[in-house]
């Protein structure tokens, strides 16, 4: 594209109602965030959000896979998500889906005027590359009013950029609030259940037959499937305009709004600090980075003695920490020791018991 | 939702105060302090689970 149509594409989806700033409404659409880690294997029995933050991964199928964050992407990007096959599943059962995709809060796309005359087109683009050629669906999911809209994008083995432009929607407003309103599929393995009727490109009420193309490339159909996927990015207008980049600590602070992850940086590292109410029992507090987007629930290792209480003596817990008293702001952790072994009305810390295996991670996804 | 392993945990502090605080499970292989929240996905599909019959949570100790 020339700088004159650029700008041209940048003015016109501003007198829709973009933004010049802040006008991606896809959460680390760089893939430079993965705060779980940077490649999980086996992935395909559970949906649920695995390595680069906020992509979500929808799963019916036997086939599985590879997702990582790699150090691949066309110019000016420096990270992309690859998922790779490494079970197929060619015998796809007619409930079967794989879908790629990233959910968002009612309340962050009032703009899109959704539900009334005003409401504007919205453009979706990202880089795609894969080990073959491929053609997979893309739909846009009004969760609220169970309606959405579908169109299909190619994939070739160089970065290609995906750029496709949908209608404002006229019919079903957005609930104003923090739950899921919308959200985008990648389809990336469909059964007929979803694709044995005819493509819906326009706003609908959904009808499963027809959310993606009964052409839809099956990413489990070999192992040496592949697909890489950054610089994905959703716009009010009706033009792909560049991607917007932003600082790492942009990217992350918006990612924990959904995850916060806290790693034991060393054998004996400090998660924070608290008192001792009970010989058997402590609480530390600790604060959230960013209002979370509820109440978050708390992982841990699972292991009771990767984790210590830190007050007399360094006392291993016998039950693994659990929340208390938590909020969306800031919460409670409570600690265990059977044996009696902690100091009553004494300072303490949790912290990680001779390993880097303890971590507290803290998760309100949509 | 695969939940593994379910029990109440109550406040280490007083058990005879909240008996009810969290939920400990293993959900899709994930070790989980679940908020006994409304609204929280998790504690609402435990909830959903509880009731159609297909999870037991053990009471807190």
């Amino acid at each position: 594209m020339s700088k004159a149509a650029e700008l041209a594409a940048l003015i016109a989806n501003v007198n829709k109602g973009s933004s010049l700033a802040a006008k991606n409404f896809i959460i680390n659409g760089a893939q430079n965030v993965a705060q779980r880690g940077t490649s999980s294997t086996g992935l395909g029995g559970s949906t649920g959000y695995y390595v680069t933050d906020r992509n979500k991964l929808v799963f019916s199928t036997s086939g599985r896979l590879t997702m990582e964050q790699v150090a691949d992407g066309p110019s000016g990007f420096l990270n992309a998500t690859k998922l790779s096959c490494t079970t197929a599943d060619t015998s796809i059962g007619a409930g079967e889906n794989f879908l790629f995709s990233q959910y968002f809060e009612g309340q962050n796309l009032q703009s899109l005027k959704k539900g009334t005359s005003d409401a504007v087109p919205i453009t979706v683009s990202f880089y795609v590359k894969g080990n073959a050629s491929a053609t997979y669906g893309m739909e846009i999911y009004d969760l609220d009013n169970t309606r959405s809209i579908s169109t299909t994008f190619d994939v070739t083995t160089g970065w290609t950029r995906v750029e496709k432009t949908f209608a404002g929607d006229t019919s079903g407003a957005l609930d104003d609030d923090n739950a899921a309103s919308l959200a985008i599929f990648l389809w990336l393995h469909a059964g007929s259940d979803s694709n044995s009727g005819t493509l819906n490109t326009s706003w609908n009420s959904v009808t499963a037959a027809n959310r993606t193309d009964s052409n839809n490339t099956s990413f489990f159909d070999s192992t040496s499937r592949t697909f890489f996927i950054t610089g994905w990015q959703m716009e009010i207008g009706e033009k792909a305009t560049e991607f917007e980049h932003e600082p790492y600590s942009v990217t992350l602070q918006k990612a924990q709004r959904y995850y916060i992850r806290r790693n034991a940086a060393g054998a004996y590292h400090y998660f924070g600090a608290g008192h001792v109410a009970a010989v058997d029992a402590g609480r530390i507090y600790t604060s959230f980075p960013v209002e979370m987007n509820h109440i978050p629930v708390l992982e841990t290792s699972g292991t009771a003695s990767d984790y210590a209480c830190y007050n007399s003596d360094v006392d291993a817990c016998t039950s693994v920490p659990a929340l208390t008293n938590a909020s969306t702001f800031e919460t409670g952790i409570q600690l265990a020791n059977s044996s009696n072994a902690f100091t009553l009305r004494s300072g303490c810390n949790l912290m990680a018991n001779n390993t880097t295996d303890a971590f507290l991670a803290f998760e309100s996804e949509l | 939702m695969k939940f593994k392993d379910a029990k109440y945990i109550n406040d280490y502090t007083d058990s005879t105060k909240d008996p009810y605080i969290t939920i400990y499970a293993v959900v899709d292989g994930r070790h989980l302090s679940i908020p006994c929240v409304v609204g929280n996905r998790y504690y609402d599909e435990a909830m959903k689970q509880v009731k159609a019959g297909t999870l037991t949570i053990k009471d807190a100790d």
